[in-house]
């Protein structure tokens, strides 16, 4: 495994531009300049090229791999998506543009994109407005949250906490308390938010309950016109974790059942790639009742049927990004929107529900399913006793196949998290059913067998302690 | 049917195993009275409908201006190859690295990015990166006041405005005590920042080159925020960082950087590239993810996320933050970028942009009544003053094809006489030479 840096030969250039005029140190005076030049690696373009083409050959990607991980939903990500949002007209376009004046008749197709990505996410959501702004699920979190604060704190409500169930995901919990909330866990029940607990939870200064639907589970909240009611009573909003989005697409509305606030993450529902961590899109989609408060610049349509960005919303919470959200990875879940269309949308939360649930049935008769009923998009489970939930992780990767997701929720013993997505098909589930059974099979009669794994990929088992201990987080310069 | 891939026979087979009828069965749950009130989606559009639909709207935004307009966002040259890479399907489409046998490619160069950020910099470490540098700015507040325990920040007037108006955003509700330095005729007031710094103070922050271009030594401000155990941050443009004076050698705790001009085009504000670096002392305080390297059971080296106890997946409401992902495929954007450039020609870049500046200035001010707003030294970018409106005349100068630069007004009380305008490598004197008789014929 040689870096970057072990390849660099002093002297060679890749791209290199054309000589300066002038140096540096002819046109600033030397107290103001670095005392020595940056060490970065000194790489032929091909030295460069043969280095990451090499490297991502280590990667497992949905391009080339079946990636069943759990609330990521990772879904194929359509080449045409992409071939968009590279079309220069959309990359080059600086974004101060349109707050110059009359700028915005130069970017009116920027424009329409966001006004277009808005209004399709209202409808399929039941919304009453959208901003692109949020930047990841998180972000949207973050965003979500303190456009609630904003709304009690217009009304005068005095509201200090946030309810979250014990099987959210771990960004609730913190998004809430980045926006100066106290956090309520309420524990579970039958794989549900358990009403005499959420009861309890509910006193006067709650501002919001925050819920994932279907949840982390995989289960579709039956308690939930229920959970509405009560939170109205006490002036509480409730506030949708879009990360499960693709279950419901064209069988529910959030806004339609009561929810005041969602983020989706455009990532996971609407087709964008991940890219190994991001950039994701986090749009936040709210209620009548809080469109007031969202952010600013907004893009706002004229009479005539052109566009323009507003800053003239007066409550507004102020930016959350620097401009409108991570452009470029919007306007790719727009086309994929527009690609499915009215009736695409919906089948392709059937096709992911029916892929999880045939899983589910046929995995059943060798793994443990704690809530064995007609799940949503996914399903967790557990091995049988004694063995481990990472063990059978490892063991896909050695058959090509990425890890479900492990541990998570964490009120399931040794969860494994099976999300297929719609876009896999019966003989990619049908293999991996075949693997696992054989994997339990194997690993009751001979633990060892699955202890090892992963053999042969680029590395095995990594020692993550030692990577904690040591602290080896760049490469030293000699 | 797009993207599924189920016949009718494998649809038919598969609602057996499940035992439904129908797919709608599955969705028994929701009730009919919790179903859809409305979906007017637009019918689906075939792929070739679906590229001339966009290719129209791409056709609507005007992409062939002669550009100087920067104010922190800049128009550098992306070699071809960065895109060649970072495009490829193992990395566009992969996950966060959480299987690390099976994300080596990912890890590894998360962890040359760790390295290069910390070498141009001069910090000694950094995460995996973060949305934008006004969320890294933010970040960074935060890290100093989980450190210090204190909540007052100092921030100068200097920084872009659209950060601060950020940091504004997310401090809202965290209990901060923000105080901003007016700044002295577009550059930093260095000595009422030291004299605003007490200890109470959990920071200061300031921009290098500041938002008006202006480039300063900030030692003593740091020196000032260390006598009162304040940490020093600092926001720095990459590009410049290749041959300006280091947040290292100024004396900072916490260096942030917008990574957009490492390989990212301006693509109408996004996906961009949040830096963020910091002293060893502060390690555990950076939020987000970090790569570390190890070995794995048979000696052999290799990556993995680390220190995941400060995450929020483990610590929930408790976590440094509530980061969950990263800006991954932008931070290997720059890693590729900073590879082909190699150090000198990062520097080539650096010297090309500011050598163009000061033909652009020399002249700018050569025509009657402009004049540079002030007498610091700066970069690739200045801010100047005109006889009338900037506004208007950057308007005026968009119907004759030239993005003349940012009117400071817009963010700053009596500056609309002030325009903000830069050059990259990528500008020619030529341009510079039509832009300034254009601009002539308008004064």
């Amino acid at each position: 495994m040689k870096t970057l840096f072990d390849k660099s030969v002093k002297g060679r250039v890749g791209v290199i531009p054309a000589m300066p005029q002038k140096r540096a140190e002819e046109m600033l005076p030397q107290n103001l300049l670095r005392s020595k030049k940056p060490n970065l690696p000194e790489l032929s373009e091909l030295d460069v090229i043969r280095h990451f083409t090499q490297n991502s050959h280590k990667n497992f990607s949905v391009d080339g791999n079946f990636y069943p991980l759990g609330s990521c939903t990772m879904k194929y990500n359509a080449k045409v998506l992409e071939h968009i949002a590279s079309l220069p007209g959309f990359t080059q376009v600086h974004p101060f543009i349109p707050q110059i004046k009359g700028g915005e008749k130069y970017t009116q197709g920027a424009l329409q994109a966001v006004y277009e990505t808005e209004q399709l996410l209202c409808e399929i959501n039941g919304m009453k407005a959208f901003t692109t702004q949020p930047m990841s699920g998180a972000n949207g979190e973050f965003t979500g949250v303190m456009l609630i604060a904003a709304y009690h704190k217009d009304k005068g409500n005095k509201k200090t906490k946030i309810v979250v169930p014990d099987s959210s995901h771990g960004t609730n919990p913190a998004s809430a308390m980045m926006a100066g909330y106290e956090v309520i866990n309420i524990e579970s029940k039958d794989g549900m938010v358990d009403p005499d607990a959420l009861e309890a939870a509910l006193t006067d200064d709650v501002a919001a309950l925050m819920m994932t639907c279907p949840n982390t589970l995989g289960l579709f909240e039956k308690h939930l016109p229920k959970i509405v009611e009560k939170l109205r009573k006490i002036d509480a909003l409730l506030y949708y974790d879009g990360a499960n989005l693709n279950a419901i697409m064209g069988k529910m509305r959030v806004g339609d059942v009561g929810f005041d606030v969602v983020h989706l993450n455009l990532h996971k529902t609407m087709g964008t790639p991940h890219g190994g961590g991001g950039p994701g899109s986090g749009c936040v989609g709210v209620s009548e009742r809080l469109e007031p408060y969202l952010p600013v610049g907004r893009v706002v349509k004229n009479t005539d049927g052109t566009f323009k960005l507003s800053f003239d919303f007066p409550k507004s919470i102020g930016y959350i990004a620097p401009f409108l959200g991570n452009f470029s990875v919007f306007l790719k879940a727009l086309a994929y929107i527009n690609r499915l269309g009215k009736e695409g949308i919906p089948r392709a939360a059937e096709y992911a529900v029916l892929n999880a649930n045939y899983m589910r049935k046929k995995m059943e008769k060798f793994l443990i399913v704690p809530y064995n009923r007609v799940c949503m998009h996914e399903f967790v489970s557990s091995p049988p006793e004694g063995m481990k939930a990472l063990d059978l992780a490892k063991a896909l990767l050695e058959h090509g196949i990425h890890a479900p997701t492990i541990y998570f929720p964490l009120i399931v013993h040794e969860c494994l998290m099976f999300e297929p997505t719609e876009t896999e098909s019966k003989e990619t589930l049908d293999h991996l059913v075949a693997l696992m059974e054989e994997f339990v099979a194997e690993g009751s009669k001979n633990p060892a067998y699955l202890h090892d794994m992963p053999l042969s990929t680029p590395v095995r088992r990594l020692d993550e302690t030692q990577a904690a201990r040591k602290m080896i987080l760049k490469q030293e310069e000699n | 049917m797009p993207y599924i891939p189920h016949t009718e026979q494998e649809l038919q087979e598969m609602l057996q195993v499940i035992g439904v009828n129908s797919l709608d069965d599955l969705f028994a749950d929701i009730k009919t009275d919790m179903r859809p009130k409305s979906f007017n989606l637009p019918e689906g559009k075939s792929e070739s409908e679906l590229t001339a639909y966009f290719e129209n709207m791409a056709n609507k935004n005007k992409i062939d201006f002669v550009n100087f307009l920067g104010a922190g966002y800049y128009n550098h040259y992306i070699p071809k190859a960065v895109d060649a890479l970072a495009l490829r399907g193992e990395f566009l489409t992969s996950y966060t690295p959480y299987q690390p046998e099976v994300s080596q490619g990912t890890l590894q160069s998360i962890y040359e990015y760790q390295t290069a950020v910390c070498r141009l910099l001069d910090m000694d470490c950094t995460n995996a990166s973060l949305f934008d540098i006004g969320h890294a700015l933010f970040e960074a507040g935060m890290m100093a006041t989980r450190q210090t325990r204190k909540h007052t920040w100092i921030i100068d007037e200097a920084i872009n405005p659209i950060w601060r108006k950020m940091l504004a955003t997310y401090s809202a509700n965290q209990n901060i005590n923000i105080i901003t330095i007016p700044h002295n005729n577009g550059m930093s007031d260095k000595e009422a920042l030291i004299k605003a710094i007490d200890d109470s103070c959990a920071t200061v922050m300031v921009q290098n080159p500041n938002f008006f271009g202006a480039i300063d030594d900030f030692t003593d401000v740091f020196n000032a925020a260390k006598a009162h155990k304040a940490l020093g941050v600092i926001s720095v443009y990459p590009v410049m960082q290749a041959v300006l004076k280091t947040p290292g050698e100024i004396g900072a705790d916490i260096a942030v950087a917008e990574g957009q001009s490492l390989g990212m085009p301006l693509a109408f504000g996004g996906p961009y590239l949040g830096i963020i670096a910091c002293k060893q002392d502060l390690v555990r305080q950076i939020p987000g993810r970090i790569v570390g390297k190890t070995n794995d059971l048979n000696g052999k080296e290799g990556f993995v996320l680390t220190l995941q106890a400060r995450e929020q997946h483990i610590r929930r409401a408790k976590a440094t933050s509530n980061i969950c992902s990263n800006q991954g495929l932008c931070a290997l954007k720059s890693i590729i970028h900073m590879a082909l450039l190699g150090p000198e020609g990062l520097i080539r870049t650096a010297e090309t942009s500011m050598y163009l500046a000061r033909i652009l200035a020399d002249k700018l001010t050569k025509l009657p009544n402009v004049s540079l707003l002030n007498n610091a030294p700066f970069g690739n970018e200045f801010a100047v003053k005109l006889p009338k409106n900037a506004e208007e005349l950057i308007s005026k100068m968009a119907e004759h094809n030239f993005l003349l630069g940012f009117p400071v007004g817009q963010y700053y009380n009596n500056m609309d006489n002030v325009l903000l305008i830069s050059c990259t490598e990528k500008n020619t004197e030529e341009q510079i030479n039509n832009l300034v008789s254009t601009l002539g014929g308008l004064l």
